[in-house]
Formats: C-alpha cells, structure tokens, sequence
C-alpha cells in the first residue's frame, strides 16, 4: 500500500528549479532510500513531503504529493496538522538546549494531547524506549540534552520527533555526523520503527540505503533517475546512471 | 621582526586608549562622589525640600523617578517586544517594513526636547491628560521604544534558526515556536535593551519638562493624572533657578541620580554576562 504517491511533482527556489517531474510510490511501513550526488535536491524533495520548504520565501510547487490520497499541497491543508502526521529527523542532532525530557515532552505539550503529567511521563518514556534510549538516559531524564554523545543525541530527537506519533518519519542523512557504530544503531532502529512508521532516508552513504532500506530512489539534476527495490536496483540498475553512480562511490 | 613590534606597538596604542576612554568617566565619579557625598543622609533621601528647596530631601524627586521610569516601563515594553517580534519573526521584506525600520532609526535620533514637545501637545493637550505622570510616562516610553525595539530584535535574531524548523517541524506553529523556542533564548537580551533604555528615561530633563514634572510640590502623587517632581528636572532647577542654593544639595542630588543610572546599567550588564555564560549554543 501506498503511504505517500508524488505525481509529476516539480519544485521552484525562485526561478531555479530544484525538482522536475518526479513520479513515485512511498509504501507504508518501508523503508525508501534516497541517493544521489550532493546538491541533486534529496532534501528539497523530503521537505516537500512535510511542507518545511514554505518557510523559505518565494518557492513554488507542482504537482501533488498525496499522503493517504489527500494532496499535501492542496490549498485547505492545514501544515501544522500536516507535521505532526510527517516528522522529520535532520542532518545534524539538534536537540533543543534543554533538559532531555523537556526535548522529547515539546511536541506533546504544544499539542496539548496529554491531560495530566503522568501520561506526558508515560509518552516521554515509551518515545524513549522506541527510540532505543530510555536505558542510557532513565536516571538523567532532568539532564542537558547537549551533555548526550552524538549518537545518543540523535536517537533522541528520533524520540522527539516519535513523541508526537506521526504516521511517516523523514531523516536527513541522520548518520552523516555519526560514528560507524552510532550509525549502525540508528539503522537497526529505523529497522524497528518500520514496523510503526513509513520512513524516508536521505543518505549519501550507499552502503547504508542497500543494508537499511526497501526501496531506493536515485536522484540526479533534480530528477528522478530510477526507483526500485534496494536489491534489484543496487545489483541490477536498469540506467546506464545509476550504475555508473553506484560503482563509482562503491569502487 | 618589524612586523612584531608593529603589533606590539599597535596593541600598546589600543589599550592606552582604552584605558584614556575609562578615565574621563572614573573621574566624573569620583568628582560626584567626593562633592556629593557629604550631602547624603537619611534626612535627604527620606524628607521633602524646604526652605525654598535649601533646606531638607529630596524624597518627592527620587520617587516621581521611580515612579516615571515604571511608567515608562508599563508603556514602552509591550509595545517594543511586539514591534521586534514582528519585525523579526513575521514581517517579510518589504516596502512597508523597510518604512517601518527607517521610522525606527529616525525616532532613535530625534533629540529628547522634541519628544517632550510632541508629549505636551499629543498627551498633555490633545488627549487632555494635563501634565501628569501619565503623559510623562508615555513621552518618555515613545522616546524609548527604538532603542528597546532595535536590541529585542537582535537579541531574537541571534537565536539560532534551527530551533525554529526542528519546533516547525514538530508541528508547532509559529506563535507556539516565538513563545517556547525563541523568546526564552532572546530574553537576556530583550532585558538588557529595556533596562538601558530605562536607565537613559530616568536621566532625562527634556521629555518631562512640559509633561509632567513639578517644579516644587513637596506631596506625593496620588494617581496617574497628579504632577510629579523628578530627579533630573530637579537637579536642572536647583543649579539654575535658585540662587544662594548650597553647593552640596545640587552635588547629593546629582549623585542619587547617577546612581540610579549607574545601578539600572550595571543589571543590565550583569544579567546579560550571567546568561551568556549560561548559554548552552
Ligand atoms: N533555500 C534554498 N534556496 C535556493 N536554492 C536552494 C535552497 N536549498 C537548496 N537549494 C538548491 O537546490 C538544489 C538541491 O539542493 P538540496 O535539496 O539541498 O540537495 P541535496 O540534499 O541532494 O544535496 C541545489 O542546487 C541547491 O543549491
Ligand atoms: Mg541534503
């Protein structure tokens, strides 16, 4: 089943065009790989599928994206309703400056989905968890964020970006900033969260989309060159680029 | 080798200087100090003037002060944190805000007797306010709104971008981001901007001269719509308009004036290093 379906989407910075005509599927709880050469418009594309690209003045989208049939684009949708549906991971961990629970407690409470302390203890502690933290962190919960290694951090903004219970995840190359074995854990828990989420990963690191993901897309010039099952597309690309792409990083 | 002891020549210049910057002010201070000191005892702080303001405190002056500068307070900081939240947070960049910064830096150098004139005609006259502590508060809050809106906007601009995609992105909106991501961190410098302009609204002569400040009235205000006396009117009518005034009392009264200055400055310096050393980005 398809989560998210983009249709002839193409996406405007002013006059220059970042993304043409961009056809694909996005299936619910898989995981969808996005490579492609530096600049080619993987993170213009992931944020358009949340709407984080309106902060940037004078871009233009066309097109659709439909998330669960509804275009994301379509002018009655609502883009905070439509974040708290599409969470987003970064490139660089990010937690805000503040104590670890009050990072993962944000969202819930400006959302103002808890009632009562205890079940904003209860979404902090099973965010944690999903997140594969709570047991390096359960003693500290009133601790700094920034006092976490990098890996840690990054596992908790996961956990902050869970704690709103969106239904698809974004991450911007989450592991770019991480050590190998930081990085791993990541993947196993984007391994884990599939079972819950839809997740989209931007990674420059091709390794990584072919051990942790479904599906890859492969982006070049702001166009969508292939898109296949990891497996077939890593050991069998149909196009001339892509294979040139894949054995030249790899070789 | 020359070209260490061109820099060491340079740095020596530079700090010769910035030493010769100090002195001037240590001097007034202690010029102030050493005149004014003997005139300061409870009697002055605590009674009002008498015997032709030779005589007795200074206890009106230094409340209607006090009194002014919350005044000032009340009626400038809503205004200026707003103006700089949306300045830097809603406004795009256009004509209109362009106007709006351009009014801004202009209100900023206008000189303070042109405020004190707008304030009569505008608040005392106009709006039929009299001369009170309320025309002289919002004269004194209108001269003080630029500079309280140019540092609240810089203190607001320097919070990192970051923490408002990620509160974005979380599906915050954008009042909810300003409010739980932005102001806590441009806090610092939003007090600090309010306090240095109050200090600079307590010290001033012009704008309250024609809109609220009592040459003599040795009772205390009882409502916004009362005359005050204040410290620097004070301080200008006992140095000019009274003769045989002691040299003493004009340099006491000078001194609590610059001390509350001094003091509103050095919150303000304080608070902003104690944060900034809390600062975790
Ligand atoms: N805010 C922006 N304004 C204008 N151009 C941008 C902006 N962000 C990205 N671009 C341009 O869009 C293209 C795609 O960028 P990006 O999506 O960041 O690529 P990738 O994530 O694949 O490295 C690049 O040419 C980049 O210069
Ligand atoms: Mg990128």
């Amino acid at each position: 089943m398809n989560k998210i379906e983009v249709r002839n989407f193409s996406f405007f910075y002013g006059d220059f065009q970042a993304l043409s005509g961009l056809n694909l599927p996005i299936r619910k709880n898989q995981i969808t790989a996005l490579i492609g050469p530096s600049g080619c418009g993987k993170s213009t594309f992931l944020r358009c599928l949340n709407r984080m690209n309106d902060t940037i003045d004078g871009t233009r989208a066309e097109g659709e994206i439909l998330l669960d049939e509804q275009d994301v684009y379509a002018p009655d949708v609502d883009v905070v309703d439509l974040r708290h549906r599409v969470g987003m991971v970064f490139q660089r961990p990010n937690p805000f400056p503040q104590s670890i629970y009050n990072n993962v407690a944000f969202g819930p409470r400006i959302l103002g989905t808890t009632s009562s302390g205890e079940d904003l203890d209860e979404i902090v502690k099973e965010s944690l968890k999903s997140a594969a933290l709570w047991n390096e962190v359960k003693h500290r919960l009133q601790e700094p964020a920034l006092a976490l290694n990098p890996g840690q951090q990054q596992r908790l903004c996961i956990a902050r970006t869970i704690a709103v219970k969106p239904e698809v995840i974004l991450m911007d190359e989450p592991c770019s900033a991480l050590d190998p074995v930081a990085t791993l854990r990541v993947e196993e828990l984007m391994r884990q969260l599939a079972e819950a989420y839809t997740i989209v990963i931007v990674t420059h690191n091709m390794q990584q989309a072919a051990r942790a993901s479904d599906w890859t897309g492969f982006f070049w010039l702001g166009k969508l060159v292939e898109f296949n099952k990891t497996g077939d597309l890593f050991t069998y690309p149909k196009e001339d680029l892509t294979e040139s792409y894949i054995t030249g990083r790899q070789g | 080798m020359k070209r260490q002891q061109t820099q060491k020549l340079a740095v020596g210049i530079i700090t010769t200087v910035s030493f010769l910057v100090v002195v001037p002010i240590l001097l007034v201070l202690i010029f102030m100090i050493a005149n004014g000191i003997g005139g300061i005892s409870w009697t002055f702080l605590s009674q009002p003037p008498r015997s032709g303001m030779t005589e007795g405190g200074i206890l009106p002056a230094i409340l209607g002060t006090i009194f002014l500068t919350l005044g000032t307070a009340i009626a400038a900081i809503p205004l200026a944190i707003g103006a700089a939240i949306y300045l830097s947070e809603y406004a795009s960049d256009n004509r209109l805000t362009r106007l709006i910064r351009l009014a801004i830096v202009n209100l900023a150098g206008i000189p303070s007797i042109v405020y004190g004139l707008f304030g009569l005609g505008a608040f005392v006259l106009f709006l039929n306010f009299g001369t009170s502590i309320l025309a002289g508060s919002l004269t004194l809050g209108l001269m003080t709104l630029p500079v309280v809106i140019s540092t609240a906007e810089e203190a607001i601009l320097s919070v990192p971008q970051e923490f408002r995609v990620v509160s974005l992105s979380l599906g915050a909106t954008r009042w909810q981001t300003i409010r739980h991501q932005v102001l806590p961190h441009a806090l610092p410098g939003i007090i600090t901007g309010v306090i240095l302009g109050l200090g600079r609204a307590a010290g001033e002569t012009a704008p309250i001269l024609f809109t609220v400040a009592a040459f003599y009235l040795p009772e205390l205000p009882q409502s916004i719509f009362d005359q005050t006396m204040a410290l620097p009117y004070h301080l200008y009518v006992i140095s000019t308009q009274i003769p045989g005034m002691p040299m003493e009392i004009q340099y006491a009264t000078a001194l609590v004036l610059l001390l509350i200055v001094l003091s509103l400055t050095l919150i303000a310096t304080f608070i902003r290093s104690s944060m900034r050393r809390r600062r975790e980005w």
